[in-house]
C-alpha cells in the first residue's frame, strides 16, 4: 500500500477534465441516452435535467466509495442501486417542493434518473475502486460533461423547433414561419443527437491528433512529486 | 374490450416505448447488431416488463394504503432487480438453453428504464387503472419494444455492407435511422382517439 507514484496538478484533476471531455458521458461513451432524448426539448429543461443527475451522481459516487471496503461484491448492484435510489428521491422530493413547473416538464424521467447507465456504470467502474475525493471529481467531470451535452441538444432543438433560446423568443425568425416542428419531435431528437455525436467525433480526432503532433514535437517536462498512495477507506 | 384494443395499439404503435417515449433506448442501439439477439432480448423485456407490471401495481397499492407513496422509486427498482435476479435463476434452473441464449441481457434488464418506466406509468398515467390493464399496458410496451429494436436490427444487418462516412459509422448512423423510423412511427400517431 506504500506505493510512491508520480503526480502532478494535472493528473489530480484527470478525472474531472476527463469526465468533460475524453470519456463525455453522451458523445463519447452513449451512456444515459434516454433522458438526453427525452428531455432536451428545450435548453433549460436539458439543464436542469443534467445537474439533477449531476446531484445525485456526486453523491452516490461519494457514498459508493466510502463503502466499497463493506459491500460484498456478490450483492454489489443492489447495493449500489438502492443508494442511488435514495438520492434520487431527494432530488425529485425538492424539485417537487420548489420547483413545481420544472417537475412536470421532466415529468417520469425525474424518478428515472435512478435507471440513469451514467450512475451505475461510474459506480462499478470508479467510485468502487477509487477513494472518496478522486470518486466526487469523477462525478462532477462525468455530470458537468452530461449537463453540457444535454444543453447543447436543448439548444440546437429548441432553436430550430421553436425559434427560441433558452426561452428568448427570436421574433423575427418566428413570424418568417422558419421554426420547424420536427425538432421538438422524437424524430428530431435522435436527428440531433446523431448529426451532433458526428460533429464531436470530428473535432474530438481533430483535436487529438493535434495534441498527439505537439506531443512528439516537445517532450515537456513535468513536475514530479512523490506522494504516498492514500490508503483504501483513509479518505 | 375496446378500452383494452386501445392499450395494446396506444402501447405498440401510438406512443412506442422506444420512439416516441424515449425509454429503453440504451438497449435499443446497444444490442441491434443482429436480429436474433435483438429477439432474445426482446423477449426478455416483454416478460419482465409484464410480471414487474403486475407486481408493482399491487405493490403500489399497499404503498398509497401505508401513505408512504414516496418510498415508489426505490421500492419499485429494488423489485425489479430482485425479480431479474429471481427470473435469472428459474430460467437457468429449468431451461438452460433459454438461459445460455438470454444470459447476457438478463442482468442488463435492470438498468432498462422501460421496465422502471411502465412500472411508473402504470400507477401515474394509465386512466382507470386495474391490475389486468397493467398487465396488459406492460406487455403491450414490451411488444412495441421488440417490434422496434427488431426493426432496427433488421436495417443494420443490411446496412454493415453499406459505404459510410468515416465519423457517421457505430452510433451516429443508428441514431440517424432511429431517426427515420420515429418519423414513421410519428404517423401512428393520427390514430389516438
Amino acid at each position: 500500500m506504500s506505493k510512491k507514484r508520480k503526480i502532478d496538478v494535472g493528473t489530480m484533476l484527470e478525472p474531472l477534465t476527463d469526465g468533460i471531455f475524453k470519456n463525455n458521458a453522451t458523445f463519447r461513451l452513449v451512456l444515459g441516452t434516454c433522458p438526453t432524448l427525452a428531455v432536451t426539448t428545450s435548453a433549460i429543461n436539458g439543464l436542469s435535467m443534467g445537474l439533477a443527475t449531476t446531484f445525485v451522481l456526486i453523491c452516490s459516487n461519494a457514498i459508493i466509495s466510502l463503502l466499497r471496503n463493506f459491500i460484498p461484491r456478490k450483492v454489489r448492484i443492489p447495493a449500489y442501486i438502492l443508494v442511488i435510489a435514495t438520492f434520487s428521491t431527494v432530488v425529485e422530493m425538492v424539485m417537487r417542493a420548489f420547483l413545481p413547473t420544472l417537475y412536470e416538464a421532466l415529468g417520469l424521467f425525474l424518478s428515472l434518473i435512478v435507471v440513469n447507465c451514467i450512475l451505475l456504470a461510474r459506480a462499478e467502474s470508479f467510485a468502487s475502486l477509487n477513494p472518496v475525493i478522486p470518486s466526487v471529481l469523477d462525478g462532477c467531470g462525468i455530470g458537468l460533461g452530461f449537463a453540457m451535452s444535454l444543453t447543447l441538444i436543448g439548444a440546437v432543438r429548441e432553436f430550430f423547433g421553436t425559434g427560441c433560446l433558452f426561452g428568448y423568443e427570436f421574433t423575427a425568425l418566428v413570424e418568417a414561419g422558419l421554426p420547424m416542428t420536427i425538432f421538438v419531435l422524437p424524430a428530431g431528437g435522435f436527428l440531433v443527437f446523431g448529426l451532433l455525436m458526428v460533429a464531436y467525433n470530428v473535432v474530438f480526432k481533430a483535436i487529438e491528433k493535434k495534441i498527439a503532433s505537439k506531443k512528439a514535437q516537445v517532450p515537456h517536462p513535468v513536475d514530479e512529486v512523490e506522494i504516498p498512495e492514500p490508503k483504501g477507506g483513509a479518505l | 374490450m375496446p378500452y383494452v384494443i386501445f392499450i395494446i395499439i396506444n402501447a405498440i404503435f401510438i406512443n412506442n416505448f422506444v420512439l416516441s417515449r424515449f425509454l429503453g433506448i440504451c438497449p435499443f442501439l446497444g444490442v441491434s447488431k443482429k436480429t436474433d439477439t435483438a429477439l432474445g432480448m426482446g423477449i426478455a423485456v416483454i416478460f419482465v416488463m409484464s410480471v414487474a407490471s403486475v407486481i408493482t401495481f399491487a405493490l403500489n397499492l399497499l404503498l398509497v394504503k401505508l401513505n408512504v407513496e414516496y418510498l415508489q422509486t426505490i421500492v419499485f427498482i429494488l423489485v425489479i432487480a430482485g425479480l431479474i435476479q429471481l427470473v435469472e435463476i428459474v430460467i437457468k434452473r429449468f431451461s438452460p438453453s433459454l438461459y445460455s441464449a438470454l444470459g447476457v441481457y438478463l442482468p442488463l434488464i435492470t438498468t432498462n428504464c422501460a421496465v422502471l418506466g411502465v412500472a411508473v406509468m402504470n400507477v401515474s398515467e394509465l386512466a382507470n387503472a386495474n391490475i389486468l390493464y397493467a398487465f396488459i399496458n406492460g406487455a403491450a410496451s414490451g411488444i412495441g419494444f421488440t417490434l422496434a429494436i427488431l426493426i432496427l436490427a433488421g436495417i443494420r444487418e443490411k446496412m454493415a455492407n453499406a459505404d459510410i462516412p468515416e465519423s457517421f459509422k457505430g452510433f451516429p448512423i443508428t441514431l440517424i435511422i432511429s431517426s427515420l423510423m420515429a418519423m414513421a412511427f410519428s404517423a401512428f400517431s393520427g390514430l389516438s382517439f
